[in-house]
């Protein structure tokens, strides 16, 4: 193997930044600012908002949580566990009560991650709740939403199961990946270990076809169990 | 005070509000309300005595087993010589000229976590980094660490699937650079003695085939590495994350009991020379982020860490300062100050202390706050710091500082790898007179 090889094979076994050279002690121009542009795209994740039109789109109409503003929203997750009175109000007039599966979709901490792949994983998300004969209710955006905030939702509306599709905390590797939080009768007071997750939703991660498919045979699980979380399994 | 009255009701109030502004202390409802109350509970603390603090217990030793190690280990003879001391006078004795590292040591052994976690409040930045300057601690485990004139290293080779080659690959890099005098260290995806087991193999044959004089760890929970030791995994260090509070630990799924049991095991079964074998991690805001707080502060909270740590007479000691989230350090100057606080608290404590500088990107805070603290921990003495190629870490998605870095650190402050690590990276030609060679930073030179 020439030098190159050995360089590629390693290279190759890690997503690491390695193999990089340096000027000095110091890394060279472009490895710096291949890192600077990556850490670009992750705070543009944070700070950014969904599109609008894809909401649109998708027919999902949007409520606020008590996050207020941006540095609200990184300073107080408590306060984006809780839904506005307003918001409360909109979803009591617009939303079936008591359905079979709640969706909800929020930005959480990567706009992006929404923006890049609702499109995707929401009209699979209903196709795969067909399959598993399971009525959706009426689903909506939470803006400035943390993972409990499904408790309070689930306290109003009394879903069977609920799932959010959430914006995870982006990493230098893709700032675009979703979660879905999924739960059997969330309400006030559950814990974390009531829910399970499906994390690294994106075109590089789980793919969002196969994570839409995936969601819905964990949902049918949960009902039929009458369970989730670390009882699921 | 400045037109206005403040009345505090408790020393844990008074130690709360004294903080420099921190967002884990506003989230706990516990910090001060404006800049002005601040500063009349910086007065306040400044005139209590070590006595009326320590005779004040925040979290009573009857209730809490740290509270208990704490109180255990001050040495009553030194205590008696300064319980009448104000705050204020000992922040001025810690700074004077006739405390040098003996007497600094000695007062050590007669305070509480309480009493270094007060002084630290009352000092700036630059305090921060004088006081901490005069202190070191040289520990030993298979190598010596800590000396003056020493910059030691972590490498952390992680990789998002435990894939030993990857990992291995990325520790070349490291190697090439001079990281990873300190020690070997990754954190692994897969809790199971299996996997522990086996990527401590693999680190213990790269440093066998190329006589690499340092150690390794896999920082997997204490009870797993116990399962993989008995299964006879080569261990030179034996991990865990410390909390400030019994029920903390309880979080982290530890307590004395285990701590000791996990003690007696290192002891018979290491891998390692020793007689240090433990490597501690720590973090403000982590009490408070497992509801076990006690409306105690996050600065007072991280320094009860170091008194429970210290019981274990650990080789490596670091604060993760960054790692915790916003919530809890807002911007990078909350976790420059963090950082500098943990140092020094670490530090009089007589803990070997490392800093994991980093941050999360849903911090207001970049690479080029890293670099400002890596300068001020490097001008403070600090005794190990950790790497990571490029900075980024493709397993926990947040980060530090980078091999580069470490390098730039070392060569600007005229420091050194740990002398015997040197001397290994002087016979690969990786160093030379106390540089990197023109050979340096080709990860293929251990594929030979």
């Amino acid at each position: 193997m020439g030098d190159r090889e050995k360089l590629e094979s390693l290279m190759k076994s890690t997503p690491a930044r390695i193999g990089v050279g340096r000027a000095g002690v110091r890394p060279l121009t472009h490895t710096m600012l291949q890192f600077r542009k990556d850490h670009a795209a992750a705070v543009d994740a944070v700070y950014g908002e969904v599109d609008e039109s894809i909401l649109r789109q998708l027919g999902l109409f949007t409520v606020e949580t008590c996050y207020g503003n941006k540095e609200t929203y990184l300073k107080r997750p408590d306060l984006g566990r809780i839904i506005t009175d307003e918001g409360m109000e909109v979803i009591r007039e617009r939303c079936v009560k008591q359905p079979q599966i709640q969706i909800v979709v929020s930005d959480g901490l990567s706009a992006d991650a929404i923006t890049a792949n609702i499109l995707d994983v929401y009209p699979a998300l209903l196709d795969s709740l067909r399959v598993h004969d399971l009525n959706p209710g009426t689903s909506f955006y939470v803006k400035g939403g943390r993972v409990a905030c499904m408790d309070h939702i689930g306290e109003v509306l009394q879903p069977d199961a609920l799932v959010l599709l959430i914006g995870e905390r982006p990493g230098l590797v893709t700032a675009r990946s979703m979660s879905a939080y999924m739960c059997y009768k969330p309400r006030k007071g559950t814990i974390e270990s009531d829910r399970n997750v499906i994390s690294n939703i994106h075109p590089g991660g789980t793919p969002p076809l196969e994570a839409a498919a995936h969601i819905g045979t964990m949902l049918r699980g949960m009902l039929e169990r009458q369970t989730s979380g670390t009882n699921f399994y | 005070m400045l037109g206005q009255t403040y009345q505090f009701n408790s020393l844990k109030e008074i130690l709360a509000k004294a903080n420099e502004e921190k967002s884990g202390d506003q989230l706990a409802g516990i910090g001060a309300a404006d800049a002005r109350e601040r500063i009349a509970a910086k007065f306040v603390l400044a005139d209590l005595t070590l006595g009326e603090i320590r005779n004040d217990p925040l979290l009573p030793p009857e209730e809490d087993e740290v509270s208990r190690v704490i109180e255990e280990n001050v040495d009553e003879a030194v205590y008696s010589g300064i319980r009448n001391w104000s705050v204020a006078e000992l922040r001025e004795y810690i700074l004077s000229h006739k405390a040098g590292p003996g007497e600094l040591e000695r007062i050590s052994s007669g305070m509480t976590s309480e009493m270094i976690a007060a002084v630290a409040k009352l000092m700036s930045n630059l305090d921060l980094i004088t006081a901490a300057s005069k202190l070191r601690t040289v520990t030993r485990c298979n190598t010596e660490i800590g000396q003056r004139g020493v910059l030691a290293t972590r490498a952390q080779p992680n990789h998002p699937s435990d894939s030993i080659p990857g990992i291995v690959a990325a520790l070349y890099e490291a190697l090439s650079y001079g990281i990873g005098d300190a020690v070997i260290g990754i954190n692994p995806v897969i809790d199971s003695a299996e996997s522990v087991k086996a990527i401590l193999s693999a680190t213990k044959e790269v440093m066998d085939r190329w006589s690499i004089p340092t150690q390794n760890c896999v920082l997997a929970h204490v009870t797993t590495q116990m399962r993989a030791i008995e299964q006879g995994a080569p261990m030179d260090l034996l991990f865990q994350s410390l909390a400030g509070t019994e029920q903390g630990n309880k979080g982290f799924g530890v307590n004395i009991r285990l701590l000791d049991e996990a003690d007696g095991l290192m002891r018979m079964k290491r891998a390692s020379l020793g007689p240090n074998h433990w490597y501690f991690e720590t973090g403000q805001g982590s009490e408070l982020s497992s509801y076990a707080h006690f409306g105690i502060d996050q600065v007072t909270l991280e320094s009860r860490c170091y008194g429970l740590a210290r019981q274990y007479k650990p080789f490596l000691v670091n604060t993760v300062v960054g790692f915790i989230g916003p919530e809890y350090l807002y911007d990078s100057k909350q976790v420059i100050r963090a950082g500098l606080e943990d140092h020094f608290m670490g530090k009089l404590h007589g803990l070997p202390m490392g800093v994991d500088v980093c941050y999360t990107n849903h911090m207001q805070a970049e690479q080029n706050d890293m670099e400002n603290l890596g300068v001020l921990l490097t001008s403070a003495g600090v005794n190990f710091l950790i790497g990571v190629a490029m900075a980024d870490d493709c397993m926990l998605n947040y980060q530090s500082l980078s091999f580069h870095d470490l390098a730039a650190l070392r060569e600007t402050f005229g420091l050194h790898p740990a002398p015997a690590f040197e001397e290994w990276l002087v016979k690969m030609g990786i160093m030379a007179d106390g540089r990197l060679t023109d050979a340096a930073g080709d990860p293929t030179l251990f594929m030979g």
